[in-house]
């Protein structure tokens, strides 16, 4: 998971090498546009420092101001306030034909008049790289996307999937600082997406580069990516490895949007050894790692994750009575075949979702009415921020 | 039975449309024909008598004219162009959502009669017209300046009148290119003119191409703008077809002119098509 390129980022603040210089950086960039004569936020002052051959991707729901963050550092759109730097230049005001950056486009976009060929030779031909050189580097290039063989083809006669190799082929083959992939996957079918993720974190090892990648789709961004920055109305709410976002999402956002929490709230009773309890009923409790700041009485917020939830039919062990403890009763069950999903309403008065993996005992299903517990170890529950 | 059914009813879906082409185009069509090989005159009526020096004796007495409608034709279609093409572009790139609007509004005068438009440039461009009167009395042009019955006369009214036969093609091939593709040239170290040279012209290539087709042949074989705003040293060949089959009922010459003035576009648009079909323009611009 961790190359040893971002080994170097360990220790350090998050998106810088070991040579202190973010491929990309942001300082207090922001975006309005005008709209019926009111500004309004498209991007919040943002701080943000992307390192070199990092995959990182901007992930949030659509409007969230994500392409417009990567349109930014592309220079298609100019930022009302603050600087862009890439590789410690400030490109604020440079032209986008002058930014040492190439973009993936959501729909390609390759020029429908030129062949395979042409279109990615074309960036080079601007540079004025010499004949022959734009030979092998395009060969070159075709290979590492596999589309050897394709040179004469016109986008209208390849696949999408060929489509897409071209316009990566295109980008990269002029070895920019950084490169900007808007939606890239969303227009193929799920098992060309699948595959071409793969490919794409291939293809980002192979050449080293650093991969800025604007997706909505949670399961991309945490498959592909070494940093997240998940975006919402314009403001980056967390930043971290896919892990870090996962399991400890900080805010409330972040925990619906990326995969599927459950959120209980209640008043904390006591706290001990850092962790917060929060009773419910005499045996409904919530056990949460908490800091110093929270004392008894305050509302908190929790979320746990439906995967970290054991079910139980009848009492729950003995030996869980460290962790959680709810009680609730089936409401649905939905069978995977791998996992069974279950939906539970509790005596916290939340309805939670609990997926269980189908390891054993098949045969050992809850039905809909059936009186359960659910338990969690302590550590699976996560205060998050309101 | 079903089989047979389904196999005629392509044809049967097209006989409306055959039948009135043949009604409307291809009778017409033979009767001109007949018509220019016939000989006599008005008073003793025409005979057929496979008469071909009608063709040679109209070419010989009218070569002037129908080269000077080529000329005209030419230099109209080559104005349109140049001022189609950036009125186009605007509407299609800056029209935002007015596009339809702006499209309108250009087509909006030719919703008055095509010689009653022509009649009002007459106004325009005569010796004391709102053109050259405020250019004499500032001492720009010489007193004795005039346009009308000139040839920039002639090809003015053409350009205004076919203007639209150049903008809407054009028109549609600009704004059929999807924006991204020239933002990807920008981010490909296109500067503004280079991706205009080897995107978007290339890509409005066929838009022209179809804009000149559409107005070359109703410029050249145009009768009324030489007639309003010529004079005799600006006739053109439809005027010519005009006067000989109206005026001096003249059939079979005029019937021969109009088949001479036909070949010899067919030949011209068959040519510049060769010479400039749309694949190969795309390929040529993309070098």
């Amino acid at each position: 998971m961790t190359t040893p390129q971002h080994a170097a980022f360990s220790g350090q603040p998050p998106g810088v090498t070991a040579n202190g210089t973010p491929a990309i950086r942001f300082a207090g960039v922001h975006k309005n546009y005008l709209s019926h004569g009111e500004s309004v936020p498209a991007v919040k002052p943002m701080d943000l420092a992307i390192g070199q051959g990092e995959f990182f991707s901007l992930l949030g729901p659509s409007g969230c101001g994500k392409t417009t963050t990567m349109r930014m550092i592309a220079g298609f759109e100019e930022p009302s306030g603050g600087k862009v730097y890439l590789d410690g230049q400030d490109v604020t005001g440079v032209a986008p034909n002058k930014r040492d950056v190439n973009m993936v486009f959501q729909s390609y976009a390759l020029f429908p008049h030129l062949n395979t060929y042409q279109n990615v030779a074309f960036g080079l031909e601007r540079k004025k790289v010499g004949k022959a050189d734009i030979k092998r580097r395009v060969g070159e290039m075709l290979d590492i996307v596999s589309l050897t063989g394709m040179e004469k083809r016109q986008p209208r006669e390849m696949s999408g999937g060929q489509q897409q190799r071209v316009a990566l082929a295109r980008a990269l083959v002029n070895h920019p600082r950084a490169l900007l992939l808007d939606e890239p996957l969303g227009a193929l079918d799920l098992k060309l997406r699948q595959q071409m993720q793969i490919e794409l974190k291939r293809i980002q090892r192979e050449v080293g580069i650093t991969f800025v990648y604007v997706t909505h789709d949670q399961g991309e961004a945490l498959t592909m990516s070494d940093r997240i920055a998940v975006m919402n109305a314009g403001v980056i709410e967390q930043l971290g490895s896919p892990r870090e976002i996962y399991e400890r999402p900080a805010t409330r956002f972040v925990a619906g949007f990326i995969g599927t929490s459950n959120l209980v709230d209640g008043h904390v009773d006591r706290c001990e050894n850092g962790h917060a309890l929060l009773s419910y009923t005499a045996q409904d409790r919530v056990v949460v790692p908490v800091g110093s700041s929270v004392r008894p009485g305050d509302k908190i917020e929790v979320s746990v994750r439906p995967e970290k939830i054991d079910l139980h039919r009848g009492v729950p062990p003995v030996a869980s009575t460290g962790g959680s403890v709810l009680s609730g009763v089936v409401n649905e069950v939905v069978y995977h075949g791998t996992s069974t999903n279950y939906t539970v309403a509790t005596a916290a008065g939340a309805d939670f979702t609990v997926f269980d993996q189908n390891a054993s005992n098949a045969e050992d299903l809850a039905d809909r009415g059936d009186r359960v517990f659910l338990t969690w170890a302590p550590q699976h529950s996560y205060m998050i921020g309101v | 039975m079903d089989r047979v059914k389904r196999q005629l009813a392509p044809y049967l879906l097209i006989l409306p449309g055959g039948l009135w082409l043949l009604l409307f185009f291809v009778v017409p069509m033979v009767a001109m024909l007949s018509l220019s090989l016939q000989q006599g005159d008005v008073v003793n009526g025409y005979r057929f008598t496979f008469h071909w020096q009608n063709y040679t004796e109209a070419i010989e007495a009218y070569n002037t004219q129908l080269i000077r409608s080529l000329i005209y034709g030419v230099i109209a279609t080559i104005i349109l162009i140049i001022l189609a093409f950036p009125v186009a572009y605007w509407i299609a790139f800056y029209g935002g959502k007015r596009k339809s609007t702006y499209l309108f509004l250009l087509l909006l005068p030719f919703f008055v009669s095509f010689v009653l438009r022509t009649i009002s440039w007459r106004q325009i461009l005569t010796d004391d017209g709102p053109v050259l009167s405020p250019l004499k009395s500032i001492g720009l042009l010489p007193e004795s300046y005039h346009i009308l019955g000139t040839a920039p006369a002639v090809i003015c009214g053409l350009v205004y009148n076919f203007l639209p036969f150049m903008v809407l093609p054009v028109y549609v091939a600009l704004e059929r290119i999807d924006p991204r593709v020239v933002e990807a040239a920008r981010d490909l170290y296109a500067n503004p003119a280079t991706s205009f040279r080897k995107v978007i012209l290339p890509l409005a290539l066929p838009g022209v191409f179809a804009g000149v087709l559409m107005s070359f042949v109703p410029v050249s074989s145009d009768y009324v703008n030489s007639e309003v705003l010529g004079s005799s040293s600006t006739t053109m060949i439809g005027q010519v077809i005009q006067k000989q089959y109206l005026n001096n009922s003249d059939y079979p010459t005029a019937s021969a002119l109009s088949f001479i003035l036909m070949a010899v576009l067919l030949v011209g648009i068959f040519a510049y098509a060769r010479a400039l079909g749309t694949e190969d323009v795309m390929k040529v611009a993309a070098r």
